[in-house]
């Protein structure tokens, strides 16, 4: 008998080592495999949205913690980790993987990346994840290197520079494994980059194509340049794409414009800033474009989640997008042809008086010294939103009642230096009052709500309409997460933890953490037991039912 | 512009931190105000000027407008990690901290000068348009005649009612000083609104917010005791937009104005 059962444990780790193997077409299919969490946001279509039913709108009040890991460093914590059959892989900044047992936190290993002193970076040493293909782990580095690890060790296996890091070219974002691709975007929109978007080949390091994002001479758009604006007109890429399978077309959000608040230096609609760009995943081929704010002076980077579903559209199944822009306007698009459906505000705006039949925006720059709604972080931000096909909602992280007042002043271009053009400030009941910042410089809040607060909103893509709103009292920067039992997880910089009901916004359950909560949850299982993550301040907190 | 939370932690601190431990911390922030104890009037104004202009355009994305936008550090104030000397802040302008998210800037002599004014003069580019005049009478004006430690605090003696003076002239330049006496609602601070407080069983506080967040507020009450109170238990919670300090146009002379914002402004934290 003993005998048997240690055979049955042999074959188990066998087929569990076996498992550990993340195939392309486990990928296609990671939604249907709930407990692991295999990509940035879940699964391909960005929905962020889990089909694990264990814990529900009815038990959700007996989460009980079941491990913390606390980072070794200090800086908001944004990485999204992913979970592969019991592993969990993450990263903390600067530039460290690792690879932890996410049953207990245990860690297996560690990879620390000696980041260059030549790196510059406009908004901290963040990173936002890993993806993962076969037994090998992909990461990018604040000095511009892709690097693939072997899950198992930890052990570099190759090291590509994509972009030189002295003219302010990095990497925070998380890749994306599209077949046997590594996709990754380049980051550094203060600093006059010319963005580009890459593939490479997962085995091997070696390019298979690249798009940029500023079209040259010659190149589509390129008109909608004037002079050498181009050569430093930003387009950085610093979140991770979707992916329509069936249509093959990757889609990515574009970052700002460069200089970002002096238009006056670029003039034209400075495409394809600003806007989701339709590739080819064999190719890199421009399939379409949207622009969301064209010839953009707001700093409104279009660097959100493209999420992805298939709708009935005035009576027409329609293969969608929704996009919750920094601009704060809710798009909807046709994904096939990028022909834009709806659009709506979801926050207070005042740049643009309404879309057009095309969806470009009427803009309506406000006289100087005047506030612009939204302000320079946007009506939403990179923070990840959810989609559920079961309520139908679309959920996402919005700042209210919060806007800057904008200046603008000629910049020449040095390489490496900032190339931003002016600047903002916060619009304040008093001058020089605290204004919302970015990020939470202190656990005390002396800005308060007069300057602007957070909210998670529930809306209907069929109107753009808001079905319920839940107000926090500072911003948030933190995801969203909805599970199949109507469930929305998310935080805020408050450090409150929540589990909302997805179809009313009720508040079912928190938990304070503390610490500022800048990513998104992610809920995975483990031996029958579902466990829901996410990071406050520099801690890695992991929830489960208690049993 | 990427954003979010990351900023904050542009770890220029973070190493810091995690090596020295907060003893050391707390000793490199102490020390580091004496960087900015030089008198308003140090620095010529074109330095500060063209400092003005190279903070606004290269600092000020990350650091704030009001230079206090990465965690634990307040330029203005003259609170840092790294930093003790004015030599100390130029050397990491000019390497950065590799790997923390603060890049090495390579700025002309005369750009540096002027940014190192512009830090050590409390970004106060303004300053000179107010008048100064003398300390201590300004001190004995704001024990006797104005009567401000009745409600405010400086050094340990006053009441805590009102905000703690102790360190004001480093967080206000004298334009601002002189107008939160002459019309103290103009620029009160949203934190320092006069907050009323109605509880569920019946308990009323008044008194001014010193943190708020969804569930729960903490106040500072007319009794000069810390209170933490959720929301839940509460019933009403009232927001005046009118401060409670009197208006001091008509009561002060420009002579005695001038005195008062100068010990107001040569309030510069511990000594």
């Amino acid at each position: 008998m003993r005998r048997v059962v240690i055979a049955a444990v042999v074959v188990f780790g066998w087929l569990a080592a076996v498992g550990a193997q993340v195939t392309p077409d486990r990928l296609l299919g990671a939604a249907g495999e709930p407990h692991n969490w295999l990509t940035y946001s879940g699964s391909y279509d960005g929905q962020r949205h889990s089909r694990l039913r264990q814990i529900t709108r009815a038990n959700v009040a007996s989460l009980e913690l079941k491990w913390i890991l606390p980072n070794q460093v200090f800086g908001a914590w944004q990485s999204t980790p992913l979970v592969v059959d019991g592993v969990m892989y993450l990263t903390q900044r600067p530039n460290d993987v690792m690879a932890v047992d996410a049953k207990t936190g245990r860690m297996f290993w560690q990879y620390r990346h000696a980041v260059s002193a030549e790196a510059r970076v406009c908004c901290g040493a963040n990173n936002r994840g890993v993806a993962i293909l076969g037994s090998r782990v992909f990461t990018g580095t604040l000095d511009a290197h892709l690097i693939a690890l072997d899950a198992i060790s930890g052990r570099p296996l190759w090291d590509v520079a994509v972009a030189d890091p002295k003219l302010g070219y990095s990497i925070t974002m998380a890749p994306l494994v599209v077949k046997d691709m590594v996709l990754i975007g380049l980051g550094g929109g203060e600093y006059g980059i010319r963005g580009f978007i890459a593939a490479y080949d997962a085995a091997t390091g070696k390019e298979r194509w690249r798009f940029h994002t500023i079209p040259g001479p010659g190149e589509p758009g390129h008109e909608t340049w004037k002079n050498d604006a181009w050569k430093t007109g930003g387009g950085s890429i610093w979140v991770t794409p979707s992916y329509d399978p069936a249509l093959n077309l990757t889609y990515w959000g574009v970052g700002n414009p460069g200089p970002d608040w002096n238009p006056a230096q670029r003039p034209g609609d400075n495409l394809y800033t600003d806007a989701v760009v339709a590739l080819d995943a064999d190719t890199g081929a421009l399939k379409w474009h949207f622009q969301f704010t064209p010839n953009d002076p707001y700093d409104y980077d279009s660097v959100q989640i493209a999420v992805l579903t298939d709708i009935t559209w005035r009576g027409t199944p329609t293969k969608a997008m929704m996009w919750a822009n920094r601009n704060g306007f809710f798009y909807v698009l046709d994904r096939v042809t990028g022909r834009f459906l709806s659009g709506t505000p979801f926050v207070k705006v005042n740049w643009a008086s309404g879309l057009d039949a095309n969806g470009r925006p009427n803009q309506t720059p406000q006289p100087d010294g005047q506030p612009t709604w939204p302000g320079n972080q946007g009506g939403t931000n990179w923070y990840s939103p959810s989609f559920s096909p079961r309520t139908g909602l679309f959920y996402l992280s919005a700042w209210e009642d919060y806007a800057s007042i904008y200046r603008k002043e000629e910049v020449e271009y040095v390489p490496g230096r900032n190339f931003t053009g002016g600047g903002h400030r916060v619009l304040t009941p008093v001058p020089n009052a605290p204004g919302v910042r970015i990020g939470r410089a202190s656990p005390i809040n002396t800005w308060t709500d007069a300057v602007g607060h957070g909210s998670v909103i529930a809306i209907d893509p069929q109107t753009g309409a808001r079905r319920w709103t839940f107000d926090q009292f500072d911003v948030t920067d933190s995801g969203i997460l909805t599970t199949a039992t109507d469930l929305l997880f998310t935080g805020g910089r408050e450090g409150y933890f929540y589990a909302l009901d997805a179809t009313s916004g009720a508040v079912l359950w928190k938990a304070s953490l503390g610490g500022q909560i800048v990513n998104g949850p992610i809920t995975y299982a483990i031996d029958g037991q579902q466990y829901v993550a996410v990071i406050s301040g520099n801690s890695l907190v992991t929830f489960g039912l208690r049993r | 512009v990427q954003t979010a939370a990351g900023r904050s932690a542009l770890a220029v601190l973070a190493l810091t931190l995690a090596c020295a431990g907060l003893r050391g911390v707390t000793t490199a922030a102490v020390d580091g105000q004496n960087v900015t104890s030089d008198h308003p009037g140090s620095f010529s104004q074109t330095d500060i000027d063209a400092g003005t202009r190279i903070y606004n355009g290269q600092c000020a994305q990350c650091h704030g407008v009001n230079g206090d936008q990465v965690s634990g550090i307040d330029l203005r104030r003259g609170q840092f990690r790294r930093v003790t000397t004015a030599d100390d802040l130029a050397r990491i302008i000019t390497t950065g901290v590799p790997g923390a998210g603060m890049p090495p800037f390579a700025l002309t002599p005369p750009e540096l000068t002027g940014i190192l004014a512009f830090i050590r003069s409390n970004f106060d580019n303004m300053g000179a348009a107010v008048a100064l005049g003398d300390a201590s009478r300004g001190k004995a004006i704001y024990d006797g005649k104005a009567a401000c430690a009745g409600c405010h605090r400086v050094h340990g003696a006053g009441s805590r009612v009102a905000p703690d003076l102790s360190d004001i002239g480093l967080s206000r330049t004298a334009a601002a000083l002189r107008q939160a006496v002459l019309d103290p609602t103009s620029v009160m601070l949203p934190i320092n609104r006069p907050v009323k407080v109605a509880m569920k069983d019946g308990r009323t506080f008044a008194g001014r917010r010193l943190n708020e967040d969804t569930f729960t507020v903490q106040i500072v009450d007319d009794q000069e005791r810390l209170r933490s109170l959720a929301k839940s238990d509460i019933k009403s919670l009232v927001v005046e937009q009118t401060s409670t300090m009197p208006a001091y146009a008509g009561r002060l002379d420009e002579s005695e104005m001038a005195d008062l914002v100068a010990y107001l402004v040569s309030l510069r934290g511990a000594r």
